[in-house]
């Protein structure tokens, strides 16, 4: 393995690990990307834009020059039952001038020209990069504009620089607590709220379902296919789910403390973690009924996909797996998920994966597996060839890169079409893959 | 509905900007640093920027966009990035091993005042290795902007002017495709011109498929060329707003006179290209050429009924904007709206002259437009077709109007980046887009009885 490892920074050797030899502190994660690398992350307006957007019928106004706004118009792919508000592109698109003497006054029009056509009960405005280093003080903007208007103007402050996605979801989660803090109940209702999906291709209908067949309410989507006069009914839940803990987790350890809201982390993805999650909602719940319904629930829905897996596991088997996602509770469900459809993972990565996420994924993983923190595409292509991968599953940026290498690639993130959450999630995650993998275009490479 | 809150009326708007037809600068400086072969796009601001024009970029040419990123913190933005831009020119040749980097700026990086000229005088380089950048701020422009300003840092930093011509044609194409850049380079050796083309992304954003994934793939201006583009004898600004800058430039640092001209989209478009290398090179226009310009007025012909007095929509950046109307013109067809993001009066006036030419009257042009602005326009006054990028899809579905994706970005199509819009072939491939979108939709909506073979 040294071969491959000559042309990568000094700098980035930590936070690549063998799962043979990771002793001593293990991987170095959750830090700056190294200047100069051509890092697959975000930005932290990013990370805060993708987790607010999927609000329907709020009005999202990104307060800089117009690319951060035309960058993330409609980027996150999710899907409404109501409101289509949100895949609107709202910008000040700051020019020279307002550089010069401050977005402020400008800022305060957007909004009025909002609030004189339409009435929205919440407006989300996003401070990008150039924001505060221009002195625009929009916490102040936003005050006069909520006074002025009697709706919420909820500023997010999300800097580019501040540091990288996760940081973003965090000014997001703010940006939640704020608006549901007024609505703080001690009177809790029989029902739960859905945090971290964000309804890509329908999913959150997927787990609402799942919830409804063992008999549990939802309060609120937090935040796909979720709405201003649904999302503020939060606090009065007696129980938050947090599918993608990187992003989610703040916002359900701050609606813990402070409305008594306990939470557990669950993952739909594969069967073995869907039924795990559906299993521990039950008994966190502790009612009776619910934890029957969800044994009957989950053990008729695996059974029906074993017939199912069994039929495509001879296409599958053997087959080699690499993994670049964002955050830690993706990749390791993905693990889970090849491993029932007998594929190895041997290359595995987040962009921001915590230090106990890597845990678990060296803890899932072969002795020979790499394990990646926040790579480039340099280093994926190394190790993918080394590896022999014969699948990657990630997202946008990383397509083209596995084309090139012949390698065939599944999109597990905002361009997905078909839902790969849950037991239906299952079967189309299993059909990607196979049809990727066993398609006839590879034979012309 | 998405555009449920597009009103007929049109309000006046000073300050909010909705469904924007443009984005900023440095993505336009990365797709021009992407056409130097072997070179390193590097944005310098937060990493954010970077990643998102190279997702930009991949979901519309489907290809890797490489490019590096200063990834400024909160530190950098008080004391400066020079300790980072220096620290990542050190990484990207110690690792990526380019040999030129293209630096271009941030909003960010702009507003706190970082002097790149001074960082990179003062950073060591190593030998036979070259820095450059463009000043390319966010808030000023679009990225058509951004890009002729990335191809203007290339010739202010490099190109050098002997005292010996060369001979050869200095051809800057505006912001284009891959596939238009390739059927520039067909027309001029067709016409037997020698010559050099900065920049040109043909072999890096659609490189073939070989099974090893190329981190600088064989295509791009070498670098030598852009060095000699200074001892051309005349330069050829195709695309008159976004490259008359760069033409300029390469005018005041060598003396290489320069003509602009609009992009050879349509058939006069394509005849001023060739006749303007035709009277470089003292050639007769090529067999080949004349036998593509008669096949297009063959077509033309053919089409013709199909076409007259539609009305079309189109939007997008403002020299193919301007491309796209003038096929559309000589077509017998209506512009009705020509739109674009980009601000910049030269449009405006460009697009009046135009339509002057052909005498048609009740147009609206505008830069600094949006596809709210756009929507409202055909909601007050509908259309038959519309040509542009792929956001104005929803408007194509609210108003069930037929579209016809042409420009940038095109996300949600695939091949359009390795075909050409461009001269004659580009012509009638462009004809046989807008036809079958009007006919296939006539198949489809008309009535039973009024449906035949042939309509």
């Amino acid at each position: 393995m040294t071969g491959i490892n000559s042309n990568i920074l000094a700098d980035r050797k930590k936070s690549i690990v063998y799962k043979s030899g990771c002793k001593g502190d293990g991987i170095t994660c959750d830090t700056e990307s190294v200047t100069g690398s051509v890092s697959q992350r975000a930005c932290v307006f990013c990370g805060a834009r993708v987790v607010l957007n999927p609000i329907t019928d709020a009005f999202h106004i990104v307060h800089g020059p117009i690319g951060c706004a035309s960058y993330t118009w409609d980027i996150r792919g999710s899907l409404s039952s109501g409101d289509e508000l949100y895949r609107n592109s709202f910008s000040t698109d700051l020019s020279e001038t307002d550089i010069v003497f401050g977005g402020e006054k400008k800022l305060a029009a957007a909004i009025d020209e909002v609030m004189k056509h339409y009435s929205p009960n919440v407006i989300f405005v996003y401070a990008t990069c150039i924001v505060g280093v221009i002195g625009d003080d929009i916490n102040a903007v936003c005050k006069t504009a909520e006074q002025k208007h009697n709706i919420r103007v909820i500023p997010v402050l999300s800097p580019g620089f501040a540091g990288h996605k996760s940081m973003g979801y965090k000014a997001a989660c703010n940006a939640i607590m704020s608006l549901v803090s007024p609505y703080k109940s001690e009177q809790k209702v029989d029902g739960i709220n859905i945090l971290g999906d964000f309804n890509l291709a329908g999913e959150m209908w997927i787990i609402q379902n799942y919830l409804k067949q063992i008999g549990v309410n939802v309060v609120s989507r937090i935040t796909g296919d979720a709405s201003f006069d649904n999302i503020i009914k939060a606090p009065t839940a007696n129980l938050n789910i947090v599918q993608c803990a990187g992003s989610m987790t703040y916002l359900a350890k701050r609606m813990e403390e402070e409305m008594d809201i306990p939470f557990i982390k669950v993952s739909f993805f594969g069967i073995e973690d869907t039924t795990d999650s559906i299993m521990r909602i039950a008994y966190a719940l502790g009612n009776d009924a619910c934890i029957r319904k969800a044994k009957e629930f989950t053990k008729q829905q695996s059974s029906k996909l074993k017939t199912f897996l069994d039929k495509y596991k001879p296409n599958l088997e053997g087959k080699k797996a690499a993994i670049f996602v964002g955050g830690g509770f993706k990749a390791i469900s993905l693990i889970r998920q090849f491993k029932e459809l007998k594929i190895e993972t041997v290359v595995v990565g987040t962009q921001t994966g915590k230090k106990e996420d890597y845990e678990i994924i060296k803890s899932l993983v072969n002795e020979n597996t790499i394990v990646l923190d926040d790579t480039n595409p340099s280093e994926l292509e190394q190790f993918m060839l080394a590896m022999s991968a014969d699948i990657l599953v990630g997202g946008v940026k990383e397509r083209p890169l596995a084309y090139k290498l012949g390698i065939a690639f599944c999109d597990h993130n905002h361009e997905r079409k078909q839902p790969l959450l849950g037991y239906e999630g299952v079967i189309n995650f299993t059909k990607e893959i196979n049809l990727t993998i066993n398609s006839p275009v590879w034979r012309y490479t | 509905m998405m555009l449920d809150l597009t009103t007929k009326e049109i309000k006046k708007r000073s300050a909010l900007r909705v469904n924007p037809l443009k984005t900023c600068q440095p993505v336009g400086a990365m797709y021009a640093a992407l056409g130097v072969h072997r070179c390193m796009p590097h944005s310098h601001g937060s990493q954010g920027c970077c990643s998102f024009h190279r997702m930009y970029l991949t979901r519309h040419f489907k290809e890797p966009a490489i490019a590096s990123s200063s990834s400024f913190t909160e530190g950098a933005s008080v004391f400066g990035g020079g300790s980072n831009i220096k620290t990542s020119v050190k990484n990207i040749f110690d690792i990526y091993n380019p040999d030129i980097i293209a630096v271009h700026t941030t909003c960010l990086s702009e507003t706190i005042g970082d002097d790149l000229n001074s960082y990179i005088h003062d950073m060591v380089i190593p030998t036979g290795k070259i820095v450059v950048h463009a000043s390319t701020p966010s808030y000023v422009g679009s990225h058509i902007t951004g890009y002729g300003n990335m191809v203007s840092g290339f010739i202010k930093y490099l190109a050098k002017k002997s005292g010996v011509s060369n001979g050869k044609l200095a051809i800057l194409p505006g912001f284009v495709n891959p596939g238009d850049m390739r059927e520039m380079k067909m027309i001029l050796s067709l016409m037997d011109a020698d010559f050099i083309m900065l920049p040109d992304t043909s072999g890096v954003l659609d490189a073939p498929m070989t099974g090893a994934y190329e981190m600088y793939p064989s295509g791009g201006t070498k670098i030598s060329d852009i060095v000699s583009i200074g001892d051309c004898k005349l330069t050829l600004a195709i695309g008159e707003l976004a490259m008359e800058n760069a033409g300029n430039e390469l005018k005041r640092k060598c003396g290489v006179m320069y003509k602009t001209l609009p992009l050879p989209i349509g058939i006069e478009a394509t005849d001023a290209f060739i006749m303007a290398i035709s009277e470089s090179t003292q050639s007769n226009v090529a067999h080949e050429l004349e036998e593509q310009r008669g096949q297009l007025v063959d077509i033309m012909l053919d089409s013709h009924p199909y076409f007259s007095n539609k009305s079309v929509a189109i939007y997008g950046d403002p020299d193919s904007v301007l491309g796209l109307s003038t096929l559309c013109l000589e077509l017998g067809m209506i512009p009705k709206y020509m739109l674009t993001g980009t601000t910049g009066e030269a449009f405006n006036t460009k697009a009046q002259e135009l339509l002057a030419k052909f005498g048609i009257e009740d147009c609206v042009a505008k830069s600094s437009s949006d596809l709210f602005e756009l929507h409202q326009l055909i909601k007050t006054n509908s259309v038959d077709l519309m040509i542009g990028g792929t956001h104005g899809k929803f408007i194509a579905r609210a108003e069930d109007i037929p579209l016809v994706r042409a420009g940038f970005p095109i996300i949600d199509r695939y091949v359009h980046s390795y075909m050409p819009l461009i001269g004659y072939k580009g012509a009638m491939r462009l004809i046989e887009l807008m036809l079958n979108a009007l006919m296939d939709r006539q198949d489809r909506d008309c009535e039973d009885e009024d449906m035949e073979m042939v309509m």
